[in-house]
């Protein structure tokens, strides 16, 4: 039995008036890769974005590994970004610094490590996600497949224990899904623990250990992808599938 | 292997024009400059003798470029305008330095540094407002005036200190424009990835919005050179307050037109430059990826 890795407990977060979680619960254990679907608006990123600090949280617990609160007051949230990667859809590279420097600054930075140790580190994951040619071009050379999958590179050379993606392909032309679902797929090989909203069905289908659908600020159903997509318990879930699939 | 000359080999690795068509190209452009050149002679032809054959010529050009006066002023107020350039050269760093750090002051968020947030925002509102001439009157006279001990009583360090105050209030301003220009996502990228704040802003916001400013800058650039005369007001003998005594002897104008040319021959260059950056930079975010 693995441990937990995430645990989102009661978690509330409204803008203004606009309640977009409302009690979410949810857990991801360690090695799981859980796939968030919902409709669009539905709080995804929000959700995401609660998970690594960048935005707080109204109400509820967040916990990583069982030793770290993201949403106690005064948290360290330094640390927990370091230990949660996060790559959102439109993949923000840094436009200014070549592929391996976008790669080396955070582990520089915020790591300490030296720039040659950053920088080999930086090379092998560049090299096994098959962009090894592009370590020294800038960002606004490459397609947007390559962008995104620099970001994902980004994201891991910190080490992180938890990936959570945010629709990373929803900004590509089609033909360059592939390539970035490739990467993802090898990381859940590797034992990854991930969590990632996508309209991906048959990519979560193939992938995922758990389908969560976030309706109405919460999980409204979840189960395995079998269970979600070929015989959805909630009338509303089975909606939600007619329509994606309908597109 | 050959081709045909009217079929575009394919295969091939140049570009493939035409040849008629590259031929017409290359006429029109002929063409283009022969009207360009001819166009501006005869501007240039018309507008010499237009103004060579007017009543009043001789008269201006002996009070305005007078040859004799060029001869025997030229030295003198070069080596003026030197003061000019060494006042530039003194004040452009401090004012970049004052002007980034009140520009990071004004994006400040926390609550501890609502005093820095506050005094940043008065200073650019304060000396923007004033002008640059009355600064320079004000310190320029009123420091000195005050007798302090310790403190340097020559008009033209306070002359020069007024130009950087009042510079860095613009600069600064201009420095904000570039940071707030930067799109948040970078912002929540960096703080993503667990760099600080602070972190954050120096390696990733600011290198960006530098880069998008260094144009506008160097138009602030130029129009400080020329402001350089403005702390003639209170006495420095830099070119303006030379030609202005050259002048008082003779009371002839060309020593203005001697300094007005030196001016030009320093701000022409920095107005090229910034060209360049302006369509470089046109080009960039025209060619650019989507961030
Ligand atoms: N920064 C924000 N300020 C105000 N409202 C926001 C903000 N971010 C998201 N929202 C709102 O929260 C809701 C959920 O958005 P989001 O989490 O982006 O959904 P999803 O990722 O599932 O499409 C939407 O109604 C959206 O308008
Ligand atoms: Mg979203």
């Amino acid at each position: 039995m693995s441990g937990t890795t995430l645990a989102i407990e009661g978690v509330h977060k409204a803008f203004g008036t606009n309640p977009v979680l409302r009690a979410l619960d949810l857990r991801v254990a360690e090695h799981e890769v859980v796939v968030l679907i919902g409709a669009s608006g539905s709080g995804k990123s929000t959700l995401l974005r609660c998970i690594n600090g960048l935005l707080p949280v109204d109400a509820g617990r967040i916990m990583l590994d069982d030793d770290i609160e993201v949403t106690a007051l005064g948290a360290d949230l330094d640390e927990v970004r370091r230990r949660v990667g996060i790559v959102f859809q439109s993949f923000n590279l840094f436009p200014h610094r070549s592929v391996l420097d976008n790669v080396t600054l955070a582990q520089r930075k915020v790591l300490g490590r030296s720039k040659a140790e950053a920088e080999q580190h930086g090379h092998d994951l560049l090299t096994s996600f098959g962009l090894s040619d592009k370590a020294m071009s800038f960002p606004d050379r490459l397609s947007g497949g390559q962008q995104q999958r620099v970001a994902i590179v980004r994201a891991l050379a910190m080490d992180p224990e938890i990936m959570l993606f945010d629709e990373i392909t929803s900004a590509l032309d089609p033909q360059l899904v592939g390539e970035v679902l490739d990467v993802v797929r090898g990381l859940s090989h590797a034992g990854m623990t991930i969590l990632m909203a996508t309209h991906e069905m048959a990519f979560a289908q193939e992938c995922a250990d758990r389908v969560c659908f976030l309706d109405g600020g919460a999980v409204l159903e979840e189960g395995t992808a079998q269970q979600v997509f070929g015989d959805a318990r909630e009338q509303r879930t089975r909606d939600f599938l007619a329509r994606v699939r309908a597109r | 292997m050959t081709t045909s000359g009217t079929e575009p080999d394919t295969g091939a690795p140049i570009p493939y024009v035409d040849p008629v068509r590259r031929d017409l190209q290359r006429r029109k452009a002929i063409r283009d400059t022969v009207i360009a050149s001819v166009s501006i002679a005869v501007v240039v032809v018309a507008g010499v003798a237009l103004v060579t054959s007017a009543a009043g010529w001789p008269l201006v050009r002996d009070t305005f470029f007078s040859g004799e006066q060029i001869g025997s002023t030229l030295p003198e107020i070069a080596s003026a305008f030197w003061l000019n350039v060494r006042i530039f050269l003194v004040a452009e760093p401090l004012i970049l330095v004052v002007g980034l750090a009140i520009a990071l002051s004004r994006g400040t968020r926390s609550p501890l540094t609502f005093p820095l947030r506050v005094v940043a925002t008065v200073y650019t509102d304060i000396f923007r407002g004033i002008p640059t001439i009355l600064l320079v009157f004000l310190l320029g006279f009123g420091v000195p005036a005050l007798g302090l001990s310790g403190v340097p009583n020559d008009p033209l360090v306070w002359g020069t200190v007024a130009l950087v105050i009042s510079y860095s209030a613009y600069v600064a301003e201009v420095f904000r424009a570039g940071i707030d220009s930067v799109h948040p996502s970078q912002r929540a990228a960096a703080r993503s990835l667990g760099l600080s704040s602070v972190q954050t802003t120096r390696y990733v916001v600011l290198p960006q919005a530098v880069r998008r400013v260094v144009p506008p800058l160097l138009n602030d650039f130029i129009s400080l050179q020329k402001d350089t005369a403005l702390v003639s007001v209170i006495g420095p003998i830099e070119a303006l307050r030379q030609a202005q005594i050259d002048s008082s002897f003779t009371f002839n104008f060309t020593p203005y037109v001697v300094a007005a040319v030196l001016f030009i021959a320093l701000t022409v260059p920095m107005t090229r430059c910034a060209d360049w950056l302006n369509a470089r930079s046109a080009r960039e975010r025209g060619a650019g990826g989507s961030t």
